[in-house]
């Protein structure tokens, strides 16, 4: 019996072009990262070693990869400071070439394809790299992230003023690069992450006026706000931001002190500053993780959505690992890199085993000393639901905190015709919790060019708010490749197989779908149907 | 577990179809229920291009009439708009998109023919790819998130009710009648069943004695950031379908599709592929100004076909009070017809304003039952996790 042939306009049969095959990819070259690399390759593996670091200024301008909150010094504008400056921070850098790793700086993973049930295509595991004029295919025989960490966004009137950014860029910012724009700032948020942020902003010669916490008394390391104190840094614990004043970027911030309730109440008072450093929610970066496929949940020791691990760091995804920051979060590791690199160390001496002999259950952190949920939620209500004047919680798409929890269609519909009174979110969207990337396809909260890296967080605490739940019941707003912006022509860039552009159809590419009804025939089997008609799908 | 609350019409399915069905029902005075395993609109209802131009479909005149009065009929923003623009890149396309200007010439609507500048004048973003193309003064295109929304929204206006997370897992007969559906939250009553499950329709139609043949599939689109608008965003072409959003984005679909094995717990997974850059490299080709305009997401749909693509809204053989419906992959656009045919078939036993017999479960009698595979419309199968 011949064997039909496969659907011609199907994937089957339509090869990618793939530029390159490696051993062992590596996302990220930070102390994870770097020691992933160079222990792979003492071990023999082919090393690809990826860091999209530094990106260039325009792109820090758009908030990619962290909230860069325009508070780059002039001198991020030359490239080639930045390169060696990146190179320069971090010793290992240098060790990882001598190492023989192929380390490509610059070059971001945009997306990574497993083959699995429902991707049978992928001849394994295909990432996707892009550099500044580059974009191609690598396959990888393992994957290991080392993608790090970003911060939560948290808004307050004038939070999109220049000088509003997140601890994490900040501290590249300030440390990495010497391109810190600000010479004063205040750092909301009191935790270890905060209080670590203050400290080396301080080393790097910026002044550091006050920490602010909503909470009623600091939740970090004593030492540590000792140490600030000692340095003339104000602790204003119980205090809210009610506004970032200034012209052209912040020049003072307004805050107030919050009433038992949580409400800010008195006086206000102004902080003369140039900076704003957002500091309440350091979250692991989960953008590549989740949109390959990988397990992710909401875990509260691992600081917010990580991946679901096994004692060696491996993902839910066969030959996909994840180490350092962007397996979780907690205080001890922030302060040591050496947890990360033990991490790495641990994935690393997995490779090529067998998935059922590295299957031991990962050895849980720490417990956070304080409800991560609780805390960001009460950040979120005092700064957001409590803040003074309506401003865009999703600065993309200019969506504020009531038109997402009233789920209210985008102002450019001006839409009047509103008939439904009843604004509960749960009798607008059903039972269960609310699911934010629903909430997105209605109110376009989180769909803009940023890819919800500013507001992604918040919008969560403000849906777990409205429904009464906490952080974790709130489903995590899925992510999809490209999790970098990426010019279509750039897209373009990728070859396409001859056969696939041969066969390319509009749909389905199916004759008999588009046949129009008055001449459609009383009875269809695939031996009298006209497998060759003309198509090109309307 | 409390008890759920029977009705005289169930749908399974909370996608456009089901939930346009349930909205005609209820208006008019129905009892309805609408079950969804998930949540609504989130399998391929919620995942395409809003084309609403199906010139080819019995269903069409009645999709024309009602898309322009969508948004006074449900009370909610559907974001129609009139009208597309079809550009061809090669003279054998712009060979093959003539069909739609003869099938709607037919049936009494307008096209123009366009040349290289007048599609440059209309298209402000097209550029000298292309070689001209055709102006529909019929169809438009629509936000399917909107829509969707609207169609519950105004179901629930009207007295119907849509319960999530709820999966169906068998039905109660007796007497060749459905009079239970069974969910993994308990039993529910009905008069009537109407099936629009998408890729499940066929799995649950045999489990009532009667098979709708659908086999499904993946499908891929992109978003770009947005673009000023153009005066008409309906445009297409050069081997895409999609259109410019209101808000200014490029969202954009087309080229291969993979089949799949269907999965039978929970909602299907939804990989996207690189396959994504090919469609960028197309989105450049039809507009060439917008060549630096950038991909922020990509999304896969899985979605069901019949075996010659065409739709089914039929009754049952085999249970006098089953509907079964599925529009075969092309079922955003004509989601306001396809629910008033259902609702005609669920109250008045037949469509009373279009002739739909060719979406009849007849036409398969002589179906060969292995049409998946003489179609070559295989699995590829899933290669095991690679081992060093």
């Amino acid at each position: 019996m011949t064997v039909p042939a496969s659907d011609p306009k199907s994937v089957t049969g339509k090869p990618l072009a793939i530029a390159e095959s490696v051993d062992v990819l590596v996302v990220g070259a930070g102390p994870a990262g770097l020691e992933a690399a160079i222990s792979a390759a003492a071990r023999g593996f082919g090393v690809l070693l990826v860091d999209e670091n530094p990106v260039p200024f325009k792109t820090m301008g758009d908030d990619v990869p962290l909230h860069f909150g325009q508070g780059m010094a002039a001198s991020a504008r030359n490239r080639n400071t930045m390169m060696e400056a990146f190179v320069a921070s971090e010793p290992r850098i240098v060790e990882a070439f001598e190492a023989g790793v192929d380390l490509r700086l610059g070059t971001a993973c945009w997306g990574l394809y497993a083959n699995g049930p429902a991707l049978g295509w992928m001849p394994g595991l295909v990432a996707g790299l892009a550099g500044e004029d580059s974009c191609i295919l690598v396959q990888a025989r393992h994957v290991i992230f080392a993608c790090g960490r970003r911060d939560m966004g948290l808004g307050f009137p004038g939070w999109e003023k220049p000088g509003v950014m997140g601890a994490t860029a900040a501290l590249n910012l300030a440390t990495r690069y010497d391109a810190f724009g600000p010479r004063k700032a205040v750092i909301l948020g009191s935790n270890t992450e905060a209080l670590t942020t203050a400290l080396a902003l301080r080393e790097a010669g910026i002044t550091i006026a006050a920490i602010i916490e909503q909470a009623a008394k600091p939740i970090g390391d004593a030492d540590l706000l000792a140490k600030l104190s000692a340095g003339g840094t104000e602790i204003l614990a119980g205090h809210v931001v009610r506004e970032a004043t200034g012209r052209d970027g912040v020049e003072a911030v307004l805050i107030a002190r919050l009433d038992e309730e949580g409400r800010p109440v008195g006086e206000e008072r102004a902080i003369a500053c140039d900076g704003i450093v957002l500091a309440v929610g350091a979250t692991p970066v989960v953008d590549l993780i989740d949109a390959a496929g990988c397990k992710v949940a909401f875990q509260t020791e691992r600081g917010g959505y990580a991946p679901v691990l096994n004692g060696s760091q491996r993902t839910s995804i066969g030959n996909v690992y994840a180490v350092g920051d962007c397996a979780g979060i907690w205080a001890a590791k922030t302060r040591d890199r050496a947890i990360a690199e033990a991490e790495a160390a641990r994935a690393v001496a997995a490779l090529g085993e067998d998935a059922a002999d590295t299957a031991a259950a990962a050895a849980a952190p720490p417990a956070p000393d304080y409800d991560i949920s609780a805390y960001r939620l009460a950040w979120v209500r005092a700064s957001v639901i409590e803040a003074r004047a309506e401003f865009h919680v999703c600065q993309c798409e200019e969506v504020t905190a009531r038109e997402i929890l009233e789920v209210r269609p985008p102002r450019y519909l001006d839409w009047q015709n509103e008939r439904r009174n009843d604004r509960s979110l749960s009798a607008l969207l059903g039972e269960g919790p609310p699911n934010p990337d629903q909430v997105k396809r209605l109110t376009r909260a989180g769909m803009g060019p940023c890819q919800g890296r500013r507001c992604r967080e918040q919008v969560a605490a403000l849906l777990a708010l409205g429904a009464a739940q906490p952080l974790s019941a709130i489903p995590l707003a899925g992510y999809r490749a490209p999790v970098r912006p990426m010019p279509l022509a750039m897209a373009a860039l990728v070859p396409e197989a001859p056969e696939q552009a041969e066969h390319w159809d509009t749909w389905f590419g199916m004759h008999a779908q588009w046949v129009p009804f008055w001449e459609v025939p009383a009875r269809y089997t695939v031996a009298t149907n006209d497998a060759t008609g003309r198509v090109a799908s309307e | 577990m409390s008890e759920i609350k029977g009705a005289s019409v169930v749908i399974v399915g909370g996608g456009v179809t089901g939930l346009s069905a349930g909205w005609w029902l209820a208006q008019g005075g129905v009892d309805v229920l609408v079950l969804e395993k998930g949540l609504i609109g989130w399998e391929a209802s919620g995942r395409n291009g809003g084309g609403c131009s199906h010139h080819h479909s019995p269903l069409f005149a009645e999709e024309q009439r009602l898309w322009p009065l969508m948004d006074e009929l449900l009370g909610y923003p559907t974001e129609f708009r009139p009208e597309r623009i079809r550009l061809a890149s090669s003279e054998h396309q712009m060979a093959l998109y003539g069909r739609a200007l003869r099938n709607a010439a037919r049936q009494g609507f307008d096209s123009e023919v366009l040349d290289l500048k007048q599609a440059k004048e209309m298209v402000p973003l097209a550029g000298d790819t292309v070689v001209g193309g055709y102006h529909y003064k019929f169809g438009g295109h629509a936000n399917p998130h909107r829509t969707l929304q609207g169609y519950a929204w105004a179901m629930q206006d009207h007295g119907g009710r849509v319960l999530q997370h709820t999966t169906v897992t068998g039905f109660r007969t007796e007497g060749g009648r459905v009079t239970a559906v069974e969910t993994d939250r308990g039993e529910v009553g009905c008069d009537s069943l109407v099936l629009a499950a998408g890729p499940q329709t066929g799995r649950l139609s045999a489990m009532l004695g009667q098979e709708v043949p659908v086999q499904s599939a993946r499908c891929e689109m992109i978003v770009t950031e947005p673009l000023p608008l153009m005066p008409l965003g309906g445009v297409d072409g050069c081997g895409l379908y999609g259109r410019q959003t209101l808000r200014g984005n490029l969202a954009y679909g087309g080229g291969p599709h993979e089949w799949l094995a269907l999965t039978e717990e929970g909602t299907p997974a939804k990989p996207t592929t690189p396959l994504m850059l090919h469609i960028g490299k197309r989105l450049a080709q039809l507009l060439p100004k917008a060549a630096h305009a950038r991909i922020i997401r990509s999304w896969a749909g899985v979605i069901e076909n019949t075996p010659d693509g065409r739709p089914v809204i039929d009754r049952l053989a085999s249970q006098a009070n089953v509907v079964v419906a599925t529009l075969s992959s092309v079922g955003f656009g004509l989601s306001p017809a396809s629910g008033r045919a259902i609702r005609d078939l669920v109250v008045d036993g037949a469509c009373g304003f279009a002739d739909i017999s060719t979406f009849s479960l007849a036409r398969f009698a002589e179906l060969e039952p292995n049409w998946r595979e003489l179609q070559g419309w295989q699995v590829t199968a899933a290669t095991e996790a690679l081992a060093a």
